[in-house]
């Protein structure tokens, strides 16, 4: 061990502190979200506006919203900062390879979810999965998983649109990432990867570094750290996000809406996977446009294939991926993806 | 001397870590010298899943994320 600085080890002085910090901030946080609907209220109130007019139903939306989601957003990220600090990719490839494909496929779409990962590291991991024999179908599975299901978008719709949408969200997010992948698995593919990466074989390097030996204390600086981080990327999008969902709350008029993006015209679904291919925003921004727009009475299928299409097709990460993926992959890659998003976008007007 | 890579495809989080490499090594008097490795294949051959990853002297410290301002400065310092 090289690692000189001491930190704190054991449920020492420091590590009560900081359990008794933490729940004390639980506590804080529940008492103010209770009252963000009355705040709001009262606020609007304020306002020299008549509260059922458009400008009225704008302002209210966005003064509930913004508190609401800033908010949910902080208790969930630090959550998933702490879970995640128990997962590392390192451990991830150790645990997938071996897998069959099948059983492989769902639980790399679940730890897809879990294991901390950030888009810009997508080629390395790429390689260091399939060099370590993880079938390439299995890898697919984690790739498609990671960027869809991700906590900003569930937290999202769960604030804003309720927990049952979140919920079947998260159900057929990780469906659409296993099968996806064992789908390209059963293509059988290997061949279309770029040359060089077939013949390398990526080092093990990053097994046993310092990151596995955490305390709590370390994995709540963990989770602090990801809030910083995620509102640094993010609240610009959620400003922008919720101030047009509040636009179209207030002024969009809802025979339009229900015309054009209402579950009797079969032309949406498809129509919105197509819009989202080449949007590329995090979940942060079309949420809240998401929301608006449901409230209008278009579909839920629809708008939701909409918002798979943007996070988890998106072309920066086509054109990192390319590096190690030949452009007929990549092509199956988001053919076999865009099917998925299609079919439930189907599913789910049918069922809501 | 240390001789520090810094693995990463040059995204803003590598940049910022490379930075923060020559700040500790600043502070406690240490010459580096920082390389960025920006080549995929050359991050997979290192064993970086996850950047931004650190190496000091060939020996890898650091996988994922920015690094500890504290735990860089122990990388560093021994």
């Amino acid at each position: 061990m090289s690692d000189g600085v001491p930190l704190e080890t054991g449920p020492g002085r420091a590590g009560w502190n900081w359990h008794l910090a933490v729940l004390g901030f639980a506590i804080l946080w529940w008492n103010i979200y209770r009252n963000l609907q009355p705040a709001a209220e009262w606020m609007t109130a304020q306002l020299p506006l008549e509260r059922h007019s458009h400008a009225g139903e704008a302002v209210a939306f966005f003064l509930y919203d913004v508190p609401k989601v800033m908010m949910l957003l902080t208790l969930i990220v630090f959550a998933m900062g702490v879970v995640r600090s128990f997962f590392s990719p390192e451990k991830t490839r150790a645990f997938l390879s071996g897998k069959r494909e099948g059983v492989g496929n769902m639980m790399a779409a679940g730890l897809g979810v879990l294991t901390p990962f950030c888009s810009c590291s997508a080629v390395p991991l790429f390689i260091g999965f399939v060099s370590a024999g993880i079938p390439l179908g299995v890898t697919f599975s984690f790739l498609i998983a990671a960027p869809m299901v991700n906590e900003v978008a569930l937290v999202l719709l769960f604030g804003l649109v309720g927990w049952q949408v979140a919920l079947t969200y998260l159900a057929f997010g990780l469906a659409i990432a296993g099968v996806a992948g064992w789908v390209i698995g059963r293509l059988r593919l290997e061949a279309w990867l770029q040359d060089w990466v077939r013949e390398i074989h990526a080092g093990d390097g990053a097994e046993g570094l310092d990151e596995a030996h955490l305390t709590m204390v370390d994995r709540y600086r963990l989770g602090i750290a990801a809030v910083r981080e995620i509102f640094a990327k993010v609240w610009v999008w959620i400003l922008l996000g919720i101030g047009l969902g509040a636009l179209i709350h207030g002024y969009v008029p809802q025979a339009l809406m229900e015309r054009i993006m209402g579950a009797e015209a079969w032309w949406s679904v498809p129509a919105a996977v197509l819009l989202g291919i080449p949007m590329y925003t995090n979940a942060a921004g079309v949420i809240p446009i998401v929301e608006a727009l449901l409230g209008k009475g278009a579909a839920l299928g629809t708008v939701l294939a909409f918002m798979m299409s943007v996070i988890a097709l998106s072309l920066p990460e086509m054109i990192i991926l390319r590096q190690v993926l030949t452009l007929r992959l990549i092509a199956v890659f988001i053919t076999v993806v865009a099917g998925g998003i299609l079919a439930v976008g189907y599913l789910f007007n049918l069922m809501f | 001397m240390k001789s520090v890579k810094v693995f990463g495809p040059g995204c803003k989080r590598c940049e910022t870590t490379a930075e923060m490499v020559r700040a500790a090594a600043a502070k406690l008097g240490v010459e580096v010298e920082v390389e960025k490795v920006t080549d995929p294949r050359a991050i997979a051959m290192a064993g970086v899943m996850s950047t931004p990853g650190i190496s000091i002297d060939g020996k890898l410290v650091h996988a994922g994320g920015l690094p500890d301002a504290a735990k860089l400065e122990g990388w560093l310092g021994v």
